[in-house]
């Protein structure tokens, strides 16, 4: 893309420039600190120019938007076609409480639905278990049983709307109630669009709700997969995740890396499953998480992109370009916002939502305000979903595709970021793949490693957060935090005992014994035997109770 | 007579499966040259009470952001009670609204540290506590 | 709850398990009660079977220990578990993690885990470890586990430690048998090749194999197997000769694969030594290495005690100037021995 002969020039340039100019200046006034690194911890130089990507081969590493290797975008016409989804994650307390929500957003302007589950339902408790004593409502919303679900999704425009769903070791379950609740409604399978979370392999290496050990874990995964390319056109039958994996510490590097090498785990197992790539890989979806160095995030969204269809094409053979395009979704990070002066959270949030769009994700959530401190009031939540509007109304940054392609910082980024990934790839290979990677604590020891060194840097004051070891104003906290109905648990285990009570009882023995023999049987997807317990009004609990019953469950060891 | 060494029991209680802070205080507070037992996360109150006993730690530490606190650490304190374990001093670390933070002082929690906190000032707090 | 040193003897005789872990505390902190909480307490010691375990990092150490002991209340013993992790030479301080891997033994009021910090000796073992074994053993655990560091000299420190030693190798772990280390191989009572489903589990056992055929014959209580020949190898355990031959058992400790079959070994071999008096010896061996340790903690105190002050820091300030030699000046300072 550039002469060479030029870049010799420029480096020249450059470093006359460095030893007169920038010392000159220097000496007057001495930069802010004598390294700048990014979050992550890579270098960040004073200046990017041709010469740091003199490699750079427009068509070979960057292509045209729509067009392999898709560095630029997915689709040729971006955002000026469709805006990306404004997908805001909600979820508390009762299935009506959340239902109202839901309503009220999708009031606000939201385009798509995204599900919270409380800490039980993650964990394929019913509400009323032991386990789940004081958890009840606390982070999302509890679902027990097909009922719930129905409540959940009443009114709601399920053939209009897709719908997301960050639901991990009980994903089965929980995607079968969906789909039970909406064809009660008439609506069949194929025409639900929606995505499940649905990625254990980050949940062994960071967020921890896993249930039963890895292998029968994968093989859920791949059952879903499986399923969902089979009978589900429009839905994204996974959401391979890096937002948790970044929250628990990791750099932008391990994240992009740890995240494309579960994605390429999942492809792998759903090949040995017998699966064609092309059938299935279009319906694989991403999450990215987007963090504060504004620049390192837009370039790891592009590189993201790039590596991913080298690979899908390269190494899996995938002929179909669908197969090819990592679609993602993105939400601002959650872990960055303080509870320090919370308002000032609105502003970190706007400039992150701005690097998730200039970085090309296909929806987004916002994090509200009091992220730090509760779940989100409907005004926070208000506040959240506008920012994503008045960048995409108001900014102009969503009229023109990938505006900082050619960036020389931004290429240089993301030419680093794939480099980082790849050497990572090459680290988890000679630890004999992902799983025995996990199993060994590599993965999880590069995080914590990570976590540390921040949490240091930030002791120290190396790091400024705003409000935390800086500009700090002893303030009592005044913005007005969300209630929730003080009613809602006996609410909700009341109609779990209705449930109970009244349903046909043999029916749901009889479907979770075929769903316990159809666990011992590694060849029958669980899907089904679910599904049919699902509609007899078998609880999450009981369901995840068979389940755990075949499978174990798994007990991390720990790495720090 | 060999150096006396502060005992901490870094906890999880509960589902909340969030363990980057718990972690990180577990290793800062091996820097600062305390014997830290770490339990791993889903412990119930019985189990952490246990734990604590048996290695006679001086301090509890509690981690929990799933907003569940309200219910798991009155539970941790009656059973350190039961047990005549009151002189344990038992602190919570997570996410826990500004509200609560009185009523879990009255239970006998002797310090909540919020989203912010540096490892420095529970380093201190801890040092403090335990030679008072 | 009384501190006094009496009413915390009666009370951990009597099995008040907040009396034995404050009894642990004061022996780590070697508190000046400890001595006396000691002396009262060793009348009651001697029941105990002490097994070791020990290995590299990375073998699974802590989740065989879980296993075993699970077996062992599933036979009815009670059993007392010291985990012992590294205290960090630059801050004082250590991680203990080893109880996380023994999730399956909460609740059970016939286990008791206590995670020790090395505290700075080289061992693999703390220093108070064998007090501490001493202590659970007065408190009645019919069976104390001992889960040592695995590094250094860590494997022989436990063997003076123990009735029992086993030590756990695993698959793939790199350099392909710790054995090799000088010593492991004369310890070991007992190998738990773990991870047994693990690539490599089978040249892991061979190559323990080999190695005791290999080693010269002993004139201790192991003995070397000869040649590895399908029809002369002996069977493992004790021999003709009375010299026990370690056997080489495959576990799975995540699944609970091997670890009855490891129990049983160590009841074996614990039979055996009654048998042929090695226990007798083995208690010998380790009150000798006790007495002995705790006179040369008292004498070196003595004496540093009798020295006048800075009288030791000018000696060593001395050798180094070379105005003198380490043995010279040993002699002098012995001559102000009480």
């Amino acid at each position: 893309m550039y002469d060479q002969s030029k870049i010799r020039l420029i480096r020249a340039a450059v470093e006359q420039w460095e030893s007169t100019d920038v010392r000159r200046s220097r000496s007057r006034l001495p930069e802010r600190r004598s390294a700048f690194t990014t979050i992550s911890g890579a270098p960040v130089n004073r200046l990017y120019t041709p010469a740091d990507v003199a490699d750079l081969d427009y068509g070979r590493d960057l292509g045209l938007p729509g067009c392999y290797p898709f560095t630029r975008g997915l689709h040729p016409t971006g955002y000026r076609g469709k805006l990306w989804t404004m997908r805001m994650f909600a979820g508390f307390g009762t299935a009506e409480e959340t239902n109202a929500r839901f309503k009220y957003l999708l009031s606000q302007g939201q385009t798509g639905l995204s599900i919270a589950f409380d800490m039980p339902t993650l964990y394929g408790y019913d509400t009323d278990a032991p386990q789940a004593m004081g958890e009840f409502g606390k982070c999302g919303v509890a679902v027990s049983s097909l009922a719930d679900m129905e409540v959940l999704l009443d009114g709601l425009p399920l053939d209009r709307v897709t719908t997301s769903m960050t639901i991990n070791g009980p994903a089965a379950t929980i995607w079968a109630m969906y789909i039970a609740a909406a064809e009660k409604r008439g609506i069949p399978r194929q025409a639900l669009g929606g995505t499940i979370q649905n990625d254990i392999l980050k949940e062994f290496i960071a967020q921890k709700e896993f249930l039963f050990p890895p292998r029968p874990s994968l093989r859920l995964v791949v059952d879903t997969i499986e399923f969902g390319t089979r009978e589900m056109p429009r839905w994204n039958t996974i959401s391979i995740s890096g937002y948790h994996i970044r929250e628990a510490g990791a750099t932008a590097g391990q994240e992009l890396a740890f995240t494309l090498a579960n994605g390429f785990a999942y492809v792998e197992a759903a090949l040995a499953r017998g699966l064609g790539i092309d059938e299935f890989a279009p319906r694989l979806s991403f999450f990215f998480n987007v963090h504060n160095e504004f620049f390192e995030e837009i370039a790891k969204f592009r590189a993201a992109r790039r590596i991913w269809a080298r690979t899908m094409r390269e190494k899996y053979g995938a002929r179909d370009p669908r197969s090819w395009m990592l679609r993602t979704h993105a939400q601002t990070s959650g872990v960055s916002l303080t509870a320090q002066q919370p308002e000032v959270n609105i502003v970190r949030v706007a400039l992150q939502a701005l690097a998730a769009v200039l970085g090309g994700a296909q929806s987004l959530h916002t994090n509200s305000m009091d992220e730090a401190l509760a779940l989100p009031s409907e005004k926070a939540v208000t506040i959240a979903l506008r920012t994503q509007q008045v960048i995409a109304e108001e900014t102009g940054v969503a009229n023109t595709l990938d505006p900082l392609g050619g960036s020389f910082y931004v290429e240089a980024l993301t030419d680093r970021l794939e480099r980082e990934a790849e050497e990572y790839f090459r680290r988890i290979e000679a630890l004999g793949g992902v799983i025995p990677a996990i199993e060994a604590g590599f993965q999880q020891r590069e995080i914590a490693e990570a976590a540390f060194r921040y949490q240091h840097e930030i002791d120290t004051g190396e790091r400024t957060v705003v409000g935390v070891n800086a500009y700090v104003a002893d303030e009592p906290l005044t913005i007005p935090l969300l209630e929730m109905d003080p009613h809602g648990y006996e609410r909700q285990v009341a109609r779990l005992r209705r449930v109970r009570a009244e349903r046909d009882n043999a029916a749901v023995q009889a479907a979770l014994r075929r769903l316990l023999d159809a666990a011992q049987d590694s060849h029958t997807n669980l899907m089904y035997p679910i599904l049919e317990a699902v509609n007899a009004y078998a609880t999450l609990g009981e369901i995840t109770g068979v389940l755990r019953q075949v499978f174990g469950e798994y007990q991390e060891p720990v790495f720090f | 007579m060999t150096e006396r060494k502060i005992r901490v029991l870094i906890a999880k209680p509960g589902l909340d499966g969030h363990d980057r802070g718990a972690k990180v205080v577990a290793r800062a507070l091996r820097d600062a040259g305390m014997e830290v037992i770490y339990t791993g996360i889903r412990q119930t109150p019985e189990m952490i009470v246990e734990a604590a006993l048996q290695e006679d730690v001086d301090v509890v530490g509690l981690s929990i952001l799933s907003g569940a606190h309200m219910a798991l650490c009155p539970r941790v304190i009656e059973l350190l009670r039961s047990q005549g374990m009151d002189d344990v001093v038992v602190l919570v670390g997570g996410i826990i609204p500004d509200e609560d933070v009185e009523p879990l002082k009255q239970l006998g929690v002797k310090g909540v540290f919020g989203p912010g906190t540096s490892t420095g000032e529970i380093v201190e707090f801890i040092r403090q506590q335990v030679a008072g | 709850m009384e501190r006094t040193a009496d009413a915390l003897l009666s009370a951990l005789l009597a099995g008040n398990r907040r009396a034995l872990a404050r009894v642990i505390s004061l022996v780590e902190d070697d508190a000046a009660e400890a001595p006396a909480l000691l002396s009262a307490l060793y009348a009651h010691t001697g029941r105990a079977h002490v097994i070791g375990i020990t290995g590299a990092p990375g073998t699974g150490k802590s989740t065989l220990v879980n296993a075993l002991a699970r077996a062992y209340r599933a036979q009815g013993h009670t059993v007392g578990v010291i985990a012992v992790d590294p205290t960090s030479p630059f801050s004082g301080g250590a991680l203990l993690g080893d109880r996380v891997r023994m999730r399956d033994l909460a609740g059970d009021p016939g286990i008791f885990i206590r995670s020790m910090a090395t505290r700075g000796s080289l061992g693999g073992l703390a220093r108070a470890t064998a007090d501490v074994i001493s202590v659970l053993d007065a408190a009645g655990f019919a069976r104390i586990l001992v889960e040592t560091v695995g590094v250094g000299q860590a494997e022989v420190d436990i063997a003076s430690a123990a009735h029992t030693t086993v030590v756990v190798e695993a698959p793939g772990l790199g350099d392909e048998v710790q054995a090799i280390k000088a010593g492991v191989l004369e310890i070991a009572d007992i190998f738990a090749v773990n991870k047994a489903d693990r690539e490599g589990a089978d040249r892991t056992v061979l190559a323990l194999q080999m190695m005791q055929g290999l080693a010269p014959a002993t004139t201790g209580h192991h003995r070397a197997a000869g040649p590895p020949t399908p029809h002369a190898r002996p069977q493992p355990g004790p021999q003709e000769d009375g010299s026990w031959l370690p056997p080489i058992q495959k576990t799975i400790a995540l699944h609970g694969d091997g670890v009855d079959a490891l129990r049983e070994w160590i009841e074996r071999h614990a039979a055996y030594l009654t048998a042929t008096g090695g226990w007798a010896r083995r208690e010998a061996t380790r009150a000798a290495a006790e007495i002995e340790r705790i006179l040369r903690d008292r004498l070196w105190e003595a004496l540093l005690a009798g020295l006048p002050a800075d009288c030791f820091a000018q000696t060593v300030a001395a050798v180094v100037r070379r105005e003198t030699d380490p043995y010279t000046a040993a002699t002098r300072l012995l001559t102000y021995a009480p």
